[in-house]
């Protein structure tokens, strides 16, 4: 019979029931870092741990979101001032569309790490990945726009002549659709996911970020100089549509939304709500007469927007790391 | 030409992670940091721009079948490895804006890395998280099906090293009958939570990868009802569609009012 005077059976007995009931033992030796270990898998998931991958954008890609938003929306507001004689701000549309087509480029291919990768985008068109027609968008939108800049600034020259003319019209229409595509297109790159934030709210996003569009493309015109009525109405309209969005999320209470409302990333979304929303809604509304809460107003919704495209992007961050959010989408009765 | 396809095992896996190694060595994968993670013997996470197979370790608290755990308690320490699921319908295949992502002659799902660009959307739109961007190299990486060992007539790598048949390789239909038979024996024999992971009924439309497992396919990290994230096309399209037209409204009523 094998005998220890160390150790009897009754330690042995005690040692397994403490490591039953804490998982750990008491005791001489080393506890390592991450202890006591192993830890049971929970059977509601393999140990907490994502099912998805995170998002591997970096900075530039939230306020590539904003830029294409601020520039896609400018071309549709200068061809709309075109058509009703509004000269001031189809010129000033038609630059500030150029100038974000400008910045939008260089933003995105940073993204990819090795500037000429972003010519792979161009070797193929696929209608069903939202990627392709963002990239195809932003090429033709960045050519419309130029050619319309280019005509418009030829015909006030006085170069101009019947063919200019009819050039610049279609560049502006190609322009104004190409960037309404620009703006809406990277809603749907989030709508279309795996991320289950993101896809259940794949029909708010387009609203959260052509709102976020139109009032920018609004508050950088002011900024600009131009305090007229139609800024202050597309203002009002934007903040208005950005505080009910904010109102939705609060109030719905979903669980695949608490990214959205808990957390880093759920204070950024309401401090990016508040910005655009409330804050800019009551200064136009209340001292809309101001031209410096006017300012005060256009700054403080451009600051809510551009939080606001990164508090979606870090939403999604989190989302994909809770694997009971996908869980209970694919499971609802669970 | 037939489909190529991986039955894996759960109820025969030892855990030995022979298939990890061999993945590794074949495909020249670098490593993944040599960390403890806590997580039993799992030290590798998950599947990643670096881990293409990915043994995991479940220590559950309920009997193995009719077997006696010989503690108080019930007990049972399982085993699987994880693959990508080479799926009907690819969600990082629908993704991909490059077209570096194909579907081979084998009907495997293969990343072509000169082509690829790093843009990550595959990442995103995967629906079980396989794919990932390499940060080191910048572009995407995920299980080839051991394109080149198949071209030239040989099994994929971890299929050949593992040592219990855990993984087996071969045409899809057959796997898929061979799977049914084998929960069926599993479950006369006493393992009543058999079942086959192969999510055929979602719009995933069924995988090339698929699985025989004890339990539930969420304690494997299994989304339970993969979806396509390319089904929501129409209505995400839609609701841009609608709000575009808002907008236009609202710019024209600026200039009206």
């Amino acid at each position: 019979m094998a005998t220890n005077p160390k150790i009897t059976e009754d330690r042995l007995d005690t040692l397994r029931e403490e490591a039953a009931r804490t998982g750990t033992i008491q005791g001489h030796g080393i506890v390592p870092v991450g202890g006591p270990f192993p830890r049971p898998a929970s059977a509601a998931s393999y140990h907490g741990n994502p099912v998805l991958k995170p998002p591997t954008w970096t900075w530039q890609v939230p306020l590539y979101f904003f830029v294409g938003g601020v520039a896609g929306i400018s071309a549709l507001i200068a061809l709309v001032a075109h058509l009703f004689g509004n000269v001031g701000l189809l010129r000033a549309g038609l630059w500030l569309g150029f100038a974000g087509a400008l910045v939008s480029a260089p933003l995105l291919i940073a993204d990819l790490g090795r500037p000429a990768r972003f010519l792979n985008m161009l070797r193929v068109f696929k209608l069903r990945s939202a990627m392709s027609v963002g990239a195809w968008t932003l090429a033709g939108f960045s050519s419309a726009v130029g050619l319309a800049v280019v005509c418009h600034e030829l015909n006030l020259a006085g170069y101009g002549n019947d063919f200019l003319l009819v050039l610049e019209w279609l560049a502006e229409i190609s322009a104004s659709l190409s960037g309404l595509i620009l703006a809406s297109y990277t809603s749907v790159l989030l709508g279309v996911t795996a991320i289950p934030v993101w896809s259940e709210n794949r029909k708010l996003v387009p609203v959260v970020f052509l709102a976020g569009g139109l009032g920018s493309a609004g508050a950088v015109l002011e900024l600009l100089g131009f305090l007229v009525p139609v800024t202050q109405f597309i203002g009002i309209v934007a903040s208005a549509v950005e505080t009910l969005v904010a109102i939705t999320i609060e109030l719905r209470g979903r669980y695949v939304d608490r990214p959205l409302r808990e957390g880093a990333a759920g204070w950024l979304t309401r401090a990016g709500a508040v910005f655009a929303g409330p804050v800019s809604l009551l200064l136009r509304i209340f001292w809309g007469h101001s031209a410096v809460a006017r300012y005060l107003a256009a700054v403080c919704f451009v600051i809510g927007a551009l939080i606001s495209r990164y508090a979606w992007i870090g939403a999604g961050r989190v989302s994909s790391r809770d694997p009971q959010a996908l869980f209970r989408i694919q499971r609802p009765a669970a | 030409m037939p489909i190529s396809a991986f039955l894996t095992d759960a109820s025969v896996c030892i855990g030995c992670k022979a298939c990890e190694v061999a993945c590794k060595e074949w495909n020249h994968i670098p490593d993944d940091g040599f960390e403890w993670s806590g997580q039993s013997y799992d030290n590798t996470h998950a599947l990643g721009a670096s881990t293409w197979r990915h043994v995991l370790f479940l220590e559950e608290k309920q009997p193995m079948g009719p077997q006696v755990a010989g503690i108080e308690e019930p007990f049972r320490w399982q085993f699987l490895s994880d693959v990508c699921k080479h799926c009907e319908n690819a969600g990082c295949l629908e993704a991909c804006p490059t077209g570096a992502i194909i579907r081979t002659e084998l009907e495997s799902v293969f990343v072509q890395h000169d082509v690829c660009n790093g843009c990550g959307y595959c990442v995103v739109s995967c629906p079980f998280g396989v794919v990932d961007k390499s940060h080191e190299v910048g572009t995407a990486f995920k299980c080839t099906f051991c394109y080149d060992r198949q071209r030239d007539g040989l099994m994929p790598a971890c299929a050949k090293a593992c040592p219990t048949r855990s993984i087996q390789f071969g045409e899809l239909e057959e796997l898929r009958q061979e799977a049914q038979v084998r929960v069926k024996e599993l479950q006369d024999r006493g393992y009543n939570d058999a079942q086959i992971y192969d999510p055929t009924g979602s719009s995933v439309g069924g995988t090339h990868a698929i699985f025989v497992i004890l339990g539930q396919p969420e304690a494997y990290n299994f989304p339970p009802a993969p979806e396509v994230p390319t089904i929501h096309l129409k209505s995400a399209w839609g609701a841009a569609l609608v709000s575009a037209l808002m907008v236009v409204l609202v710019v024209c009523l600026a200039f009206v009012l």
